[in-house]
């Protein structure tokens, strides 16, 4: 082993690095470099290692945030290793160049586990032929005698058996294989079982260790007295009062506040109340909730925009159909909420400077506080914490550059902790939108034409470089400068996918006519990428209005969408499986139904709500969900991922909105920021739809249908078509 | 000096009286497991025992742990092996986690006081605790598996 892999290993806290160590490239593979029998340090982003006392470790590039990926891999390396994923223990890589996967080393779009099934399992193949290999040669029997399993080399015929951990190094020293045989699928012993979460122990005993949990000796907790608008100046402060509070060390002006650094974050708060700011107001923008949603109306009538689609005559079709609507839809902005609020901990007093985050973009966090500090990129070491939540909002590298600016100019190790206030006023919001549709149907009741205009902000501009730095507050120009080669990277990988009409211009459904418009609009509030990003808002609008032309043309929901969808067998197949287990057309006594059914990230979700409609009250009482994502690896994980994106879509479906006055959050904490809670919380059924191709991302698909089902069955109950969300009823 | 029992041990702290439990257990004491959420009792990621009473350790002050017996995620169950904690990893509760702790300790409040909590009840005690991740679903049924564990006589109260 090379120095430079030692290295990261020892940085990356994976502590050991002797017996067997693989390393395994990931990546798609038009980007991979081939021959994965030499071991070419710097190519791999994932490690398996074998080590002499037996312990099985994987270090992987994607991080855990929940989505089960430190599960789906054990998975697929305790498939071919044979060993219980449960006894692997994962833990999340240093950051490396070449772990790249958008451009940067990051964890989004749902494809940790798609991208990283066969590799993985291909590298713990070779791994387990490598060790059976060694096990036959100690034994002195040809290794067609041999078998591995559980973690032993067993030789029947002599009834002997061999550790892995005892063969680890002979195993390094083996040829690495360059064909390997994968298990067929009627081999499998833990790929496609419900099994628990490899991490599932840890999160149930308070052990799991997030960024927030970090502690260093010697560590002091900062905060960030802020300017109520992140556009305002800060023209002076007084803090003579915070400083002689007990605990206080510090308290020092940083281009996006005022940090206050104390022993402990109770009394880093309390000093920062004492901290007052001179703000010089600067301007902030068109960001009225009120006002914006009366420039939205005013666009979706004013501006056509670009043409993203075009098929056949929609004006024709218009002109022509039988029966014609024309609607308009809304959706809010919205905020991630994760439950662990933004944190970042650094330690810029040694040699080199030690980052402990929890974070989706590993690589730009290093990048971020290199730039600040001044220093080389490879002398700042990213350890990655589990994320108490992601959502998209742990992409942005916002906080590591607030907690850089703050540890460059302390004494010592740093914490820099959002209050929840912080985190809603502060954060990348999903952006509010408007849709105007327009559509026909003919006397037989055959959709002719499908018209879409959307308003909406580029969530690229409030990422990349130039963009970004021009609308955004001085200071992001300083981290969007320091990672401009990594966004520039990233930009045409998500070009297509990461802009807010995702879902809205490639609908399934076979309509003549189907013009698609785009009208870029930005009000200057601060956006990005939100669990399923356009595909949240575009599911309840196009899933919204085909329930709209279905009662147009006075037919089900259900055979409607199927008549359109000849060319989506799996649109198809996912309908055909919600609508039977939901048994679709009787629901229960006082209760009605909604379906909807949308793809993203390569996996498609059908569900059916079912509603209670109590005078203005909506109460979802069951969602039934059909999925096609593939191969299932864990179908356990499946069906919480799926349960989960219901969940997340409700709450914004039902509760949750975040509104600007004069610039300014109003939802600041949770008493206003409302999320769904257990007594709101529906039955939730998932249906898998069985599968033998290659698995697809199961983190965001579950979200962009459920605001539409809901709606739907709202429809369905009451007549009253809801066309903004939350859904509300008049009283 | 403010004293008191923490998961089993006598602990003393010299710190404001009207420091909120929640910031003495973790950055006093060094106990993570016990979570910052919204500082305000809304999410209940904070929730801690006090003399077996759920209570917000976010807006509890210290002072009222004086002479009591308080109980972290840490001392739920011996060897962190309580039936809830078994029954959350057996049927794969937790995504992120982050919430957990504070949902264990609600749930384990419930099931001392009401050893066979139906649907509406399990509603009524746990409401106060967000998941963003949206384990409700798996939550309630972890809740009947662990609640049925305890009244088989197979686990222990811990």
């Amino acid at each position: 082993m090379t120095e430079v892999t030692r290295r990261g290993f020892l940085q990356g806290g994976a502590a050991v690095a002797s017996g067997l160590l693989l390393g395994c490239q990931t990546r798609p593979p038009q980007a991979r470099p081939h021959d994965l029998s030499t071991q070419e340090v710097g190519t791999f982003d994932t490690w398996l290692n074998v080590t002499p006392e037996g312990r099985v470790v994987l270090v992987v590039d994607k991080v855990e945030m929940g989505q089960g990926t430190w599960t789906g891999s054990a998975t697929a390396v305790g498939e071919e290793l044979e060993v219980d994923p449960l006894e692997i223990e994962v833990r999340h890589a240093w950051v490396d160049d070449k772990f790249d996967s958008f451009g940067i080393q990051g964890t989004g779009g749902s494809t940790s586990l798609s991208d990283r099934y066969l590799p993985l399992r291909e590298t713990a193949a070779r791994a387990r032929i490598m060790l059976e290999r060694a096990g036959a040669e100690r034994m002195q029997v040809p290794v067609e005698s041999v078998s591995a399993r559980d973690g032993f080399v067993s030789h029947p015929p002599s009834a002997r058996r061999l550790s892995y951990g005892s063969l680890a190094a002979d195993a390094a020293s083996q040829d690495r294989p360059k064909e390997v045989t994968l298990k067929t699928p009627e081999e499998f012993r833990f790929v496609g079982q419900d099994r628990p979460r490899v991490d599932g122990r840890i999160k149930s005993r308070g052990e799991a260790m997030y960024g927030m949990d970090t502690q260093l000796p010697g560590m002091l907790t900062a905060v960030v007295v802020r300017p109520p608008h992140a556009a305002d100046r800060i023209r002076s402060f007084q803090a003579d009062r915070a400083r002689k509070m007990r605990g206080v060390v510090d308290v020092f002006e940083i281009p996006t506040g005022v940090a206050v650094l104390a022993d402990s974050y109770w009394r880093a708060r309390q000093a920062a109340k004492q901290v007052n700011l001179e703000v010089e107001r600067r301007d902030r923008g068109s960001a009225e909730s009120a006002a914006l949603r009366a420039e939205h109306r005013r666009l979706l009538q004013a501006e056509s925009g670009k043409t993203l689609r075009n098929d056949g005559d929609t004006q024709a079709a218009l002109q022509g159909g039988e029966r014609v609507i024309e609607v308009e839809y809304f959706t809010p902005h919205q905020a991630h909420a994760t439950m662990e609020p933004m944190n970042c901990t650094i330690d810029a007093t040694g040699q080199s400077v030690q980052v402990f985050m929890g974070t989706q973009a590993p690589g730009i966090v290093r990048d971020v506080v290199a730039d600040v500090l001044g220093r080389k990129r490879e002398d700042v070491v990213v350890h990655s914490c589990l994320l108490g939540g992601g959502f998209g909002r742990r992409f942005m590298p916002d906080v590591a550059y607030e907690a850089a600016e703050i540890a460059r100019r302390s004494k010592g190790p740093v914490k820099l902790v959002y209050s929840r206030e912080d985190d809603m006023a502060r954060d990348f919001y999903r952006p509010a939108t408007a849709h105007r549709f327009r559509g026909a149907v003919d006397a037989q009741g055959t959709a002719l034409a499908w018209e879409h205009r959307l308003v909406a902000p580029s969530l690229l501009g409030h990422m990349a470089p130039r963009i970004g730095g021009a609308l955004g507050p001085e200071w992001m120009r300083g981290f969007m400068n320091a990672t401009a080669s990594g966004f520039a990277r990233m930009v045409p990988r998500f070009t297509g996918p990461i802009l807010a009409h995702e879902g809205a211009e490639n609908i399934p459904y076979k309509v003549e006519n189907v013009r698609v418009e785009s009208v870029l609009h930005d009000p200057g509030i601060q956006v990005g990428i939100w669990r399923s990003v356009g595909h949240s808002n575009n599911g309840f609008v196009v899933e919204s209005f085909v329930d709209e032309l279905a009662v147009l043309g006075k037919q089900d929901p259900v055979e409607f969408r199927r008549n359109l969808l000849a060319e989506h067998p799996r649109h198809i197949a996912c309908l055909d499986l919600v609508a039977e287990q939901s048994d679709w057309g009787n629901p229960g006594p006082g209760r009605s139904q909604g379906v909807a059914v949308h793809e993203s990230f390569d996996t498609v979700v059908a569900q059916v709500a079912e509603v209670n409609v109590v005078g203005s009250q909506i109460r979802v009482e069951r969602v039934v969900c059909a999925v096609d994502c593939g191969m299932a690896v864990n179908p356990e994980i499946v069906r919480s991922q799926i349960e989960s994106g219901v969940v997340f879509g409700l709450t914004a479906a039902l509760k949750s909105q975040v509104t600007f006055e004069d610039g300014v959050v109003r939802e600041s904490n949770f008493d206003r920021f409302q999320m769904l809670r257990m007594n709101e919380s529906p039955a939730i059924e998932v249906h898998i739809v069985p599968s033998r191709h290659s698995p697809s991302g199961v983190g965001e698909p579950g979200t962009p249908p459920i605001a539409a089902a809901v709606a739907n069955a709202v429809y369905a109950a009451t007549g009253e078509r809801l066309r903004e969300l939350p859904l509300r009823l008049q009283a | 000096m403010i004293e008191f029992d923490l998961n089993g041990e006598r602990v003393r702290v010299d710190i404001e009286p009207e420091t909120p439990l929640l910031w003495v257990i973790r950055d006093e004491i060094g106990l993570t497991g016990t979570k910052f959420g919204c500082g305000i009792g809304q999410c209940g990621a904070c929730t801690v025992h006090l003399d077996g009473k759920p209570v917000r350790g976010c807006l509890t002050p210290v002072s009222a742990a004086e002479g009591r017996k308080l109980t972290t995620i840490e001392g739920l169950g011996p060897d962190a092996d309580h039936p809830l904690q078994r029954a959350w990893f057996e049927l794969s509760v937790p995504q992120c986690g982050y919430c957990q702790s504070g949902q264990l300790m609600s749930a384990a409040a419930l099931l001392s006081q009401n050893p066979s909590p139906t649907d509406a009840e399990i509603d009524v005690a746990m409401s106060g605790n967000i998941c963003r991740c949206g384990t409700y679903d798996r939550i309630r049924a972890a809740i009947h598996q662990a609640a049925k564990e305890m009244n088989d006589g197979k686990g222990g109260l811990g």
